[in-house]
């Protein structure tokens, strides 16, 4: 039971930190607040995307996918390299880069969207004075429909 | 001919990039008419675009492939951006379902930019007018990329892009009514939440999978070895489903939607109801049908069941809420969520008859809801607004805009020889094939609360006594009234010969329902 908790570490770390930013965009009625939650709701996501790209070998994790040469194999490699104009794979495992770079685009949307709600939120507080839910609500109920 | 095969060629990648590039170049539009004679110019280019990608696909059928020993017929143009193979590059894919969509949000982004100019210019302050259509025509090339692309990653991305685009057009609602900015943030962050489970769904499919590749992913999918087990994927459907009900305004997560439409600029109350949410039924016919497979994700999830549920709830909820509304773009806000049920239902039928309903009232709907918005918006330009009092006695001073706004509100009804009796005769037929009669009567009943919607308007138009603003009103102008008018004739149109859209979706039907089932259909 213990490793079912310690090996999807990560995984429970995701869930909470969304649940987290869930709650947040639910209960806390200040608007700035939600736009905080909110962006903590995509960071929990960001974590699950890395945490998919984990290669485990040998019981080992791999490394990240930055090229890196094993000292024994330099001369080999780089003679092969130079000889035959190619990349020689070394049998080094590699994390998946994929996620990684899925991940990168996520975050400038994510960037974007908290950009997008503070630009709002500020016109808010312009129209109406505040930024809690509650009085905004309060004022709107007593305009025209 | 050269230039002719060439354009040909690269028409899925074009359809998309001249629309982004001109929608950037928009900006220096200067800040009269410009702008909007550009974005005309532009969205009339697409949409021609998009008249040739569906010739295109139409002539597939009459291409038969060699394929080894046996003929074969291609199903779908398939487009490589950069060249790029598609295990790394993204891929374009136009089939017989998202040409359609193409069609659609193509021809009513055009009819909308054309409305737009004068409404435009009336509620958007001249500092902000090239800015306005630089975030509309990014809007329309997020719709028309979520549309076109043939992989999972890429319709997060444009999924976003159109979303962000939408919360801003909203947003500029606010020298109008200052309720548009707080519609706007509610938007954003449900619509934010939305996206995200969406991308999560994306994820979990992506681990399955191991490709972001739309029909890979598909292929792969069906070839696991007992789905029933796999809880990954449960996780992902469930994840999707959620997503895209947020996003498509499906019942109860329709919340964002009533007052976004209601205090948006009336152009872009037009074109969000024809569009927006249709690229979301549009995403889940995608992600359920073609990719995870109808079998997995009604039969053995049985989010058929729920999904039915939420549908008739949303139909009967949402058409009686119409009924207490006193601003008539409420109403039809209300009147689209309900609309949204009656596409959703067809969809989780998951028969043949049952989807071509959902396709024939996603382009009824479109053209419906669409045309009725853009009439309204022709009231807000010569009256100030659009409550029930303000459209008192319009019917002699407005008659073009008032005709068509009656004649859309019978087609909401199913009234005979309007596009929406076909469509209500499609998904009856559905259910009743189905064996669910209840769902029967719960469409019936949503038709009467439709009657009383749109009677209650329609009495005030006609029999009511103008007021002040009113009387000094006149017919709009006729770049708002003739999109309109050609919006609410099709829809006509296309309830007298049902033709075209009825054999359309038919056969849309029958490719979504065998093409993607393999050895799966019981």
């Amino acid at each position: 039971m213990a490793s079912y908790f310690s090996s999807y570490y990560n995984y429970w770390v995701y869930i909470a930190l969304m649940m987290i930013g869930f709650y947040g965009i639910i209960a806390k009625r200040n608007l700035v607040k939600q736009a905080i939650a909110l962006s903590l709701f995509q960071a929990g996501i960001f974590l699950f995307y890395i945490s998919m790209a984990v290669v485990v070998e040998d019981g080992k994790i791999a490394d990240a996918p930055i090229y890196t040469v094993d000292k024994e194999l330099t001369h080999e490699l780089q003679e092969a390299e130079h000889d035959h104009h190619l990349i020689v794979k070394s049998d080094q495992a590699f994390s998946n880069p994929l996620p990684h770079v899925l991940i990168l685009t996520a975050i400038v949307v994510s960037v974007s969207i908290l950009a997008v709600a503070l630009a709002i939120i500020v016109n808010i507080k312009r129209e109406y004075g505040t930024i809690e839910e509650d009085e905004i609500q309060q004022i709107e109920m007593n305009e025209a429909p | 001919m050269e230039l002719m095969n060439w354009i040909d060629f690269h028409l899925p990648a074009l359809v998309v990039v001249i629309p982004l590039v001109a929608g950037i170049l928009t900006v220096f539009c200067g800040k009269r008419s410009g702008p909007w004679a550009w974005s005309c110019l532009v969205h009339g280019f697409v949409f021609a675009m998009t008249i040739r990608l569906n010739q295109l696909v139409q002539n597939l059928k009459l291409l038969p492939v060699e394929d080894g020993s046996t003929l074969s017929v291609p199903t779908h143009i398939s487009y490589f951006m950069g060249s790029w193979p598609r295990q790394w590059g993204i891929e374009l894919r136009v089939d017989a379902l998202n040409a359609i969509i193409l069609l659609i949000v193509a021809g009513i982004a055009f009819l909308t930019t054309v409305y737009s100019g004068k409404s435009v210019q009336q509620e958007i302050g001249s500092d902000r007018r090239n800015w306005f259509y630089t975030v509309w025509t990014l809007t329309i090339v997020g719709l028309l990329g979520i549309t076109i692309t043939g992989d999972a990653f890429n319709v997060y991305v444009l999924l976003e892009i159109s979303s962000l685009t939408i919360y801003t057009l909203i947003a500029m609602g606010k020298s109008r009514d200052r309720r548009a900015l707080t519609a706007s943030l509610k938007y954003l962050i449900l619509g934010s939440v939305g996206a995200s489970f969406i991308l999560l769904g994306i994820g979990y499919l992506l681990m399955i999978t191991g490709t972001l590749n739309m029909a890979d992913m598909g292929e792969s999918l069906r070839a696991l070895e007992n789905p029933t087990e796999n809880r990954t994927l449960l996780v992902a459907v469930a994840f999707l489903l959620v997503g895209l009900s947020l996003k498509m305004a499906l019942f109860p997560l329709h919340m964002w939607l009533p007052n976004a439409y209601t205090y948006a600029p009336s152009a872009v109350s037009a074109l969000l109801s024809a569009t927006a949410t249709k690229v979301g039924v549009y995403m889940a016919f995608r992600f359920i049908y073609t990719i995870i497979g109808p079998v997995f994700s009604f039969e053995t999830v049985s989010s058929s069941e729920l999904l039915l549920l939420c549908a008739t709830l949303g139909i009967l909820v949402c058409s009686y809420n119409a009924m207490t509304q006193d601003n008539v773009k409420r109403i039809l806000a209300y009147s689209s969520v309900a609309q949204i049920g009656y596409i959703v239902l067809g969809f989780a039928l998951h028969t043949q008859m049952g989807v071509a309903g959902s396709i024939v009232h996603i382009i009824n709907h479109a053209l419906i809801k669409g045309g009725m918005f853009m009439a309204l918006g022709a009231v807000v330009y010569r009256v100030g607004a659009a409550r029930l009092t303000d459209l008192s006695g319009l019917g002699r001073i407005m008659p073009w805009t008032m005709g068509a706004f009656t004649a859309g509100g019978l087609s909401l009804i199913g009234f005979p020889l309007t596009a929406g009796f076909i469509s209500k005769w499609y998904l009856v037929q559905a259910c009743l094939e189905a064996g669910r009669w209840y769902l029967v009567v719960a469409l019936l009943v949503g038709s009467i609360f439709a009657i009383v919607y749109v009677w209650r308007v329609v009495e005030i138009i006609y029999f009511g006594q103008p007021n002040d603003n009113a009387c000094k009103a006149k017919e709009a102008p006729w770049t708002m009234v003739l999109p309109t008018i050609i919006m609410i004739g099709l829809s006509l149109y296309f309830g007298i010969t049902a033709e075209w859209t009825g054999g359309m979706s038919e056969a849309t039907a029958q490719f979504l329902l065998t093409e993607f089932e393999g050895g799966m259909q019981p």
